[in-house]
């Protein structure tokens, strides 16, 4: 897993609710066996219309936004637990996703993956779709060790929560099971004292 | 004064770490082609075997053809898929139910009926339904690719203990309505994130009163409201439907078993982070409008014309897609498909309710009509009660187990622009095929609408 820092990137609009994650990556492109190679079927039938051209009026089809930064609007990735979801938008080239909440499956996914979900207030997530709606080239800073989400055009900046084990994870790029896997006394140790039924 | 979940997890707690996540010691472990290969490549770069074998199962269910399941797959990728499962089994020793097996099916529907899934068990799988085996009484629910590589090679996941929600129902369901219109019910009044952060006990007398398959229609899509999962404590009607089971305990083990199961309810004194009460009265057989399952309405209600549940922007979208105009009735409207399966609803209960209805009528001659069961175990059981001929007769299609037309994997998709009322979990859009409009229903008020040949209130069907 790729270490996340701090990041300063202008950032993609997708002021919807609820994108599932069936949206992110239809179930079709789900017969892959690596991890590589979803972000060309990010939100697929969004950005193609049927004969796969594609259609003008989606952001990631916009010449004017592009970044590093993905914000969008309230329970983000909910739906299925497929990871590939997570993929695809890593894979596309995006290293963080900005919105008032995520789906818990998703968020977990996204954090297993080296993608950073923040959660910001309504407040602030509105307040980042004007600043983008003025001005498509605005800039956004994210610090992870600080946890601080900021606004370079309005100068605001705001603190996200995050669990202290997954940003140390992050900062360095582990994996939980390389965790996991240090814990295996403990596993077995569970196991022998255990009465099942 | 713990509450059911609480017993559970706390019994799984392997040890904690600082910033309050938990080592959680998992029981059984499910896995499907769609969400394992790229685990099972992680566990081959690394040079690890599967740390317990005995706690994993494997069936293919999101990518099989529902057709012709006795030849070769002839998608070249579901093949390759399919047969990457197989080798993948083959390789690390794991118990496979493939195709052609005679337990193969949704990976959901066959954990309970083989008696795999336990009260008091924790259970995972690398899909977010996992919620279902909570009928059980157990902790049950859908993890990522990266997590299912975790419990291979630990038997453990690595997480925050969620909250608690109770959501009660009491009281006596209406003629006509179903576990189905409960849930749908519940996930339109609390929205499609109001679950989010938590796991849900359902209690209440209607609950109570439901049987296994229709408590299982309940948990299943707890994840439509965003919960992780969903649990109900267990009972006698928990315990018969077990009982005799391919792996379920047997003789003093069974007792044992059953005398610790009855200690896991709630306590009296128990409290939850948040609470809900509905009255199982004001149910009414629902169906969705929109592009999520928050969007649902009694069936006979107009399309409500604005809400405070979703943004505006997502409902105009939504209303675009579904090509519905807020403020309509959809009582009556033309539907060209009805599909009967998915792991929410495709259990032999569901497949005689819907025949029950369906007993000498015809499917409307401009609706194409599908019932998947959701196992080989199902299918032979509904042949063998004689249901498989009430469908066809009925002019159905009949078809072999599988997810099918539930996620649009495979070749069974809806085409675009067209209506299907679908007794399966997901309105998304696309969700059955690229431009594919879905109502979400119960198994009765989808036989309803295929016999009609629209939208229609099975109350008022004779
Ligand atoms: S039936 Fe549908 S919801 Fe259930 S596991 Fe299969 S694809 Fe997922």
């Amino acid at each position: 897993m790729q270490p996340f820092k701090k990041l300063t990137s202008t950032a993609v609009p997708l002021p919807i609710e609820d994108v599932d994650t069936d949206q992110i990556i239809p179930a079709r492109f789900l017969k892959a066996t690596t991890r590589e190679g979803f972000g060309e079927n990010l939100f697929r039938d969004w950005r193609y219309d049927k004969l796969n051209h594609p259609r003008e009026d989606f952001v990631l089809n916009s010449p004017a936004y592009s970044g590093e930064i993905l914000v969008a609007g309230a329970n983000f990735g909910c739906g299925s637990s497929r990871e590939h979801a997570a993929w695809a938008i890593y894979d596309y080239g995006f290293k963080a996703v900005v919105s008032s909440y995520f789906a818990d499956i998703f968020k977990g996914n996204a954090l297993n993956n080296g993608l950073l979900p923040v959660t910001v207030s309504p407040q602030v997530l509105d307040e980042i779709f004007r600043t983008i709606e003025g001005n498509p080239a605005a800039r956004f800073t994210i610090d992870l060790e600080a946890q601080t989400f900021t606004n370079e055009e309005t100068g605001t900046s705001t603190h996200f929560d995050i669990d202290e084990y997954k940003k140390t994870c992050l900062i360095n790029g582990y994996d939980d099971i390389d965790f996991l896997l240090s814990q295996r006394e403990k596993i077995e140790a569970f196991e022998a004292q255990r009465e099942e039924h | 004064m713990p509450t059911l979940f609480d017993k559970v997890w706390d019994a799984h707690v392997v040890t904690s770490v600082p910033g309050g996540a938990q080592v959680l010691y998992i029981d059984k472990h499910l896995i499907h082609e769609v969400t394992s290969p790229q685990a099972f490549n992680g566990l081959r770069q690394r040079g690890i075997p599967i740390f317990r074998r005995d706690r994993i199962v494997a069936t293919a269910d999101h990518n099989v053809p529902t057709k012709d399941q006795d030849k070769p797959i002839a998608e070249p990728l579901s093949r390759k898929q399919v047969n990457m499962l197989t080798s993948n089994c083959e390789e690390f020793g794991v118990e496979l139910y493939g195709l052609g097996h005679p337990y193969q099916g949704i990976v959901h529907v066959i954990g309970p009926e083989l008696g795999i899934t336990r009260p008091g068990i924790t259970l995972v799988c690398g899909d977010s339904h996992t919620s279902t085996h909570g009928a059980f009484g157990a902790i049950a629910f859908g993890i990522g690719t990266s997590q299912v590589e975790q419990v291979m090679a630990t038997q453990c996941v690595l997480m925050e203990k969620p909250k608690k929600m109770r959501i009660s129902v009491d009281g006596e369901l209406q003629p006509g309505v179903t576990a189905k219109d409960i849930i749908l019910y519940v996930i339109s009044r609390l929205g499609t994130g109001g679950g989010t952060g938590h796991f849900v006990e359902y209690a209440g007398t209607a609950i109570q009163g439901l049987s296994m398959e229709g408590r299982m229609t309940i948990c299943n899509m707890s994840i439509e409201m965003g919960a992780r999962g969903g649990l109900i404590a267990p009972d006698d009607t928990t315990f018969d439907y077990m009982k005799g089971r391919e792996f379920a305990p047997q003789g003093a083990d069974w007792d044992a078993a059953v005398e610790y199961w009855r200690t896991l309810p709630t306590d009296t004194d128990a409290t939850f982070d948040s609470e809900y009460h509905f009255r199982a009265e004001d149910i009414p057989p629902m169906i969705t409008y929109g592009t999520n399952p928050g969007m649902g309405m009694g069936v006979t209600e107009r399309i409500p014309t604005e809400s405070e549940i979703h943004g505006q922007a997502t409902l105009k979208k939504s209303m675009e897609y579904m090509g519905l105009e807020l403020g309509n009735k959809m009582e009556g409207m033309p539907i060209d498909y009805v599909f009967i399966g998915s792991c929410t609803n495709s259990r032999i209960e569901d497949l005689r309710l819907a025949a029950g209805l369906i007993k000498g009528k015809k499917v409307h001659e401009n609706v194409t009509g599908i019932v998947v069961p959701g196992s080989q175990q199902v299918a032979r059981q509904a042949i063998a009660e004689g249901l498989d001929r009430i469908f066809t007769d009925a002019g159905f299609e009949f078809r072999g187990a599988g997810c099918s037309a539930c996620l649009g994997m495979n070749e069974d998709k809806i085409p675009a622009g067209r209506y299907c009322v679908s007794t399966s979990n997901r309105n998304f859009e696309g969700r059955q095929g690229p431009g594919a409009r879905t109502i979400l229903a119960s198994p009765l008020t989808a036989a309803a609408a295929a016999v009609s040949g629209w939208i229609v209130d099975v109350r008022k069907l004779n």
